[in-house]
């Protein structure tokens, strides 16, 4: 395919969608994001969206039961919670003639449930969607080896104690090693590369260094405890455990983050030469986001508030080995079917994977060659105001719970813009597997 | 081929099997009546004639059988006319047993007493596997044992250890339980029920009997040994001359064992002289006393399904995970993060010890939502208010939630001592407000009192009481006076306690002689539990409406923090588990002979004061009040029937030795001695 057919072919998505009715967000709740340490957390999946779920329900005007549809993105459930949106849906007394299901489009599944849940409400099929992400990596199953499955297999099969004898000898202790799933999904089967190094080859690309990476860490350390210390993030609610604990705050963040301490991490992904480390990367979390869309009709029918429209959204594919370049990739289309320049976003939330990743987006945007030739357009499309991206923080200081993160940067950006008294939002992802996804979001 | 008795259907299928159904007109449940028995008597007489394929007993109704008709218990007078129902019962079972054809019992519900018994007269026994299904044998919680056969065929089949445990505690089994001790034969889904009946027609497989291993303590040899281990354990709950039969069935076991006849026969002789007994029949009275307490709610008349409780603190807590046991919503309110936190803590222990299984774990969990900012109370049905007790806190709080709860929800509080009518000053519809004072704790003691004022709604009174229903609690109906019933009654017992404890007696001593008179706790560990300052601020409040003096040893305690088991000291020191240290009694201490009259003699009076200013209707009431709230001896009936017993008289001239010897506190009330002409 030429660059010219290409052209030819993104034109034609750039064409105006039918939207025949509004989508609006009428209210959203989270969970805190707890992160990952080492072992389990103190909640499943499913605990979490049940917990963020009820508390937005709990303060509706309408019943459980009047919820036309549940969409959950989640990437890895647990072996309890095949399609998780059913079984939280269930246990949040939402009526058991209430369709649910569950969407994967890894980093961006909660946007993609948002997305789909827009889209039922936009042709006229549902009036209320519960709709956001959810996950919990600590609990991300570690699996038996394939070699180890097929011994077991033997093994179960073999009556008798010689029967029992010989499949004892067949047994290898390099089958016992686990297979960790977490980390099996981290990294592009197709490319053979993880996330990670996926970043560091756009950090290659785009010149980008570790002191610039290490001090976007640290400012996005220090804006979600300025958030936090604002009590900016009315949206999360509290967990409560069942030993007598309870979880309020995102527990990533680490208010002592200094460059010095973030210059001393060693690389984890490109060893020894790299720069992405974990301090610069965004964390491993568990956590859950909710949100409510509603038709024009439900406003009007239950008086609900309006916290904003999603107006439009957009997914783009491109070279897995550099997805972390899916926002802009996303988001130019969108920008331009609706004839936006940079400056007519009021406040961005591009999900921090790494900070190489969101720093090589800006880079992009700022290139001309870059822009012309896989963005297509006609210039470079400009450099994008650090002060609107991510003001609260983001994946590097609250965490990335994979499922959850899209769902949690709508909801957070119409708070921003909310507070902001401003109009209008973008919220983007990379997405593992060379995607990008973009949400364009207003207030009135 | 269908015929139909007053409470048995019969109906022959192809394969010749009977189908007895048992369907009591005009109630319910089932129960084994005398004509129940007849019938089933003339019925099995003309299948022993007619030797059908096979027999099964089921049940039209949503339980099997709950067991022998207990109003008939109260028209027997004489241990003759007990013998002679016992006698037709078990004459029955026996022809059942002896039937030449293979029986099968088919269960589900309630299948409990006589209905067990009459299911252990049958070959097999399949049950539903559903948790509604109960299997057991509950008579010694109404003061006598099984009589129909249970002590003889239970232990037969299955085992000695079990069967003792069973009939001794009156526990009832789930199916499953029942099926591995082999009480069952099968545990099954109810679609599954009739096939396995059949399939035990037809294959007749050996009978149940108890394995080789759990009939070992029924040798003649292990029988006594076993028996004192038994008598052991349950002198531990219960004292032989306050229960009397649970010892008299460990007898007739450790005597008889498996000798049929003569089993028997003791259980014959020894039920009829226990049923004519004070104990069984003040049980009887109290389990009529609950059935009452029962109807005052009707569950139909209010079907609340959110729930929302306003205060974190134990009760608030404990009330609010109650009601989410019980199925309904439940958003819990506190302004602290900690508190709810504990809330969830205790609710998720006591979902753990009640539900067990995992699943009904989480249900329950999701039920009970921790609610900060108060966003369930705008769609509850029920709010309950269970802050600290402070009147303007209470006022301000209802203030703020009136005009945001949902129109016609019931609004109540858990206030133990301020007066309603104080509290609904600061509603704009004052009559609404109605008090639910649940005790501590919410999981164990079952009585709600339902505090209303002269000017209460009808409406709200009738909500409170259906919803106390709902969550399978026993509303009692009582006057916004202060204390209400149980908190009043039982006060000037703890303060003389606390007296007596004043005055040197051991704190041990004095519970050991509340226990002597049938109190299932001490005063004074009591106290400790309930905490002395929650004690002393409700004597307070008592003090200043009724002139009860408080002592000043509960006043310094509190003062130098020893506040109870909560602080780890009160009158007792307590463990890290929160057991009291040196509560056992021990032998030769020395206590002054007036002891439990001074203590008990407090409680009636003030009872009868309570009864004579209308706090409750009528007597009845009253027992049944201060037996489920307080634990009052239910041996006794009750001090109401407890005064009856031991003579009006009696006891007044006790009072009035008191009164000399003690003081004002032991000031008869007037209505000890009634008034000339006045039926009693």
């Amino acid at each position: 395919m030429t660059d010219e057919d290409k052209g030819t072919n993104n034109r034609r998505t750039t064409q105006p969608r039918r939207v025949v009715h509004t989508v609006y967000v009428v209210d959203g709740a989270r969970s805190p994001f707890l992160k990952a340490r080492g072992k389990p957390g103190p909640f499943n999946a499913a605990n979490l969206a049940v917990a963020a779920g009820r508390s937005l329900l709990v303060r509706q005007p309408f019943e459980p039961g009047d919820i036309d549809e549940v969409i959950l993105g989640c990437v890895m459930p647990g072996p309890d919670e095949a399609n998780i949106a059913r079984v939280s849906a269930l246990r949040l007394g939402i009526s058991q003639e209430t369709p649910a299901w569950t969407v994967q489009r890894n980093c961006a599944s909660g946007m993609q449930a948002l997305d789909s849940a827009a889209q039922s409400i936009a042709h006229g099929r549902a009036n209320l969607v519960l709709a956001g992400g959810v996950e919990a990596m600590s609990h991300a199953p570690v699996l038996l080896a394939e070699p180890m499955v097929a011994w077991l297999g033997e093994w179960y099969k073999a009556k008798g104690l010689g029967a029992r004898a010989r499949a004892l000898a067949g047994l290898r202790p390099a089958y016992l090693k686990p297979v960790i799933a977490l980390l099996r999904g981290l990294t592009d089967p197709v490319v053979g590369l993880s996330m990670g190094q996926t970043a560091e080859i756009l950090a290659h690309r785009f010149g980008i260094t570790r002191e610039q990476m290490d001090a976007y860490a640290m400012r996005s350390h220090q804006r979600l405890a300025q958030a936090q210390d604002a009590g900016y993030l009315q949206e999360i609610e509290t967990l409560f455990d069942t030993t007598g604990h309870y979880f309020d705050a995102d527990d990533g963040l680490r208010r002592d983050t200094s460059m010095a301490s973030l210059s001393k991490l060693k690389p984890v992904f490109d060893r020894p030469f790299g720069n992405v480390t974990a301090g610069n990367s965004a964390q491993v979390t568990d956590g859950a986001a909710m949100l409510l869309l509603a038709s024009e009709q439900a406003v009007k029918k239950w008086d609900l508030p309006v916290l904003g429209r999603i107006v439009d959204s957009q997914w783009a594919g491109l070279d897995p080995a550099q997805m972390g370049l899916g926002p802009v990739h996303a988001m130019t289309p969108l920008m331009k079917r609706h004839k936006l320049k940079l400056d007519g976003i009021d406040a961005w939330e591009i999900n921090e994977a790494f900070a190489a990743q969101v720093l090589a987006n800006i880079e992009a945007w700022k290139d001309y060659h870059y822009c012309r030739k896989e963005l297509h357009t006609a210039a470079a499309m400009g450099e994008l105001d650090q002060a609107r991206l991510n003001v609260d923080g983001g994946g590097v200081s609250l965490g990335h719970p994979v499922g959850a993160s899209g769902a949690r940067i709508v909801l957070h950006l119409l708070h921003v813009l909310e507070r902001m008294g401003a109009r209008r939002g973008m919220a983007s992802l990379c997405i593992g597997g060379g995607q990008g996804g973009a949400m364009l979001l207003e207030r009135e | 081929m269908t015929t139909k008795n007053n409470n048995w259907q019969r109906e022959t299928d192809a394969e010749g099997i009977v189908w007895l159904t048992i369907d009591l007109p005009g109630s319910s449940t089932n129960t084994l009546n005398r004509e129940v028995l007849e019938e089933l008597d003339g019925i099995l007489a003309e299948l022993e004639a007619q030797r059908p394929t096979g027999l099964v007993i089921q049940s039209a109704k949503s339980n099997f059988i709950v067991g022998a008709d207990i109003k008939e218990f109260t028209r027997i007078e004489t241990m003759e006319q007990a013998r002679e129902l016992i006698h037709r019962g078990q004459a029955v079972v026996n022809r059942l047993e002896n039937l030449r054809c293979p029986t099968v019992a088919l269960i589900h519900g309630f299948c409990l007493g006589g209905g067990l018994e009459l299911a252990l007269g049958c070959d097999y026994r399949v049950a539903d596997d559903d948790q509604d299904t109960r299997l057991g044998l509950p008579e010694v919680r109404l003061g006598i044992h099984p009589g129909f056969g249970g002590v003889a065929r239970l232990p037969r089949l299955v085992g000695a250890t079990a069967a003792m445990d069973m009939m001794l505690t009156g526990r009832s089994l789930s199916a499953r339980a029942a099926s591995k001790i082999g009480l069952v034969d099968y545990a099954v889904p109810r679609r599954h029920l009739q096939r396995a009946a059949r399939q035990l027609i037809k294959t007749q497989p050996p009978k149940r009997r108890a394995g080789r291993l759990s009939t070992l303590g029924d040798t003649a040899l292990l029988r006594p040994l076993l028996a004192r281990v038994l008598r052991k354990k349950v002198a531990a709950r219960a004292r032989p001359e306050h229960y009397p039969a649970p010892y008299a069935l460990i007898d007739i076991w450790s005597e008889y064992g498996t000798d049929k006849p003569a089993v028997l026969e003791a259980e014959e002789q020894s039920v009829a002289r226990l049923i004519v007994g004070d104990t069984a029949r003040n049980l009887v009275r109290v389990f009529f006393l609950q059935e009452r307490l029962k109807s005052l709610g009707d569950k139909k008349a209010f079907t609340p399904r959110r729930i929302h409780v306003i205060g974190g603190g134990v009760m608030g807590g404990d009330i609010a995970a109650w009601c989410a046991l019980r199925g309904l919503q439940v958003t819990v309110q506190d302004r602290s993060d900690v508190h709810l936190a504990r809330v969830m803590e205790r609710a998720a222990k006591l979902f753990r010890k009640k539900l067990r299984k995992p699943r009904l774990i989480q249900q329950a969990l999701d039920r009970l939502m921790p609610d900060r900012r108060g966003e369930g109370l705008a769609q509850a049905d029920v709010v309950i208010e269970a802050i600290f007790e402070n009147v303007e806190a209470k006022q301000n709080l209802y203030r703020e939630i009136e005009p945001r709860m949902k129109p016609g929800a019931l609004l109540a509080t858990n206030t133990s001592s301020i007066p309603l009518q104080v509290l609904g000053e600061a509603l704009s519809d004052p009559k609404r407000l109605v008090g639910l004072h649940f005790f501590n704790p919410v999981a164990k003691m079952q009585l709600v009192e339902i505090v209303t004022t002269a000017d209460t709604n009808a409406e709200a009174a009738t909500q409170a009481a259906a919803f106390t229903r709902h969550i399978d609690r026993l509303p009692l109906p009582v006057n916004s006076s202060p204390g209400f019933l149980v908190n009043r009654v039982l006060m000037p017992y703890l303060l003389e306690a606390v007296t007596l404890e004043a005055e040197g007696l051991a704190p041990k001593v004095i519970d050991a002689e509340a226990l002597r008179f049938g109190m299932p706790m001490g005063p004074i560990l009591l106290a400790d539990t309930v905490g002395l300052d929650i004690c002393l601020s409700v004597a307070e409040i008592l003090s200043k409406e009724l002139g009860v003096e408080v002592p000043a040893r509960l006043r310094e305690l509190v003062k130098a923090g020893r506040l109870g088991k909560k602080s780890g000291h009160g009158f007792y020191r307590y463990d890290k588990q929160g057991k009291p240290l040196g509560a056992k009694p021990g032998r030769g201490e020395y206590c002054p002979p007036d002891t439990q009259d001074r203590l008990i003699s407090r409680l009636l009076n003030e009872a009868l004061a309570c009864l004579r200013e209308g706090v409750v209707a009528d007597a009845d009431l009253l027992d049944a009040g201060i037996i489920f709230g307080t634990g009052f001896a239910p041996f006794r009936g009750g001090p109401m029937k407890y005064i009856e017993q031991t003579g009006r008289e009696k006891l007044a001239a006790k009072m009035a030795e008191l009164h000399k010897k003690y003081g004002d506190r032991f000031q008869a009330d007037e209505s000890w001695l009634p008034a000339p002409g006045r039926a009693e």
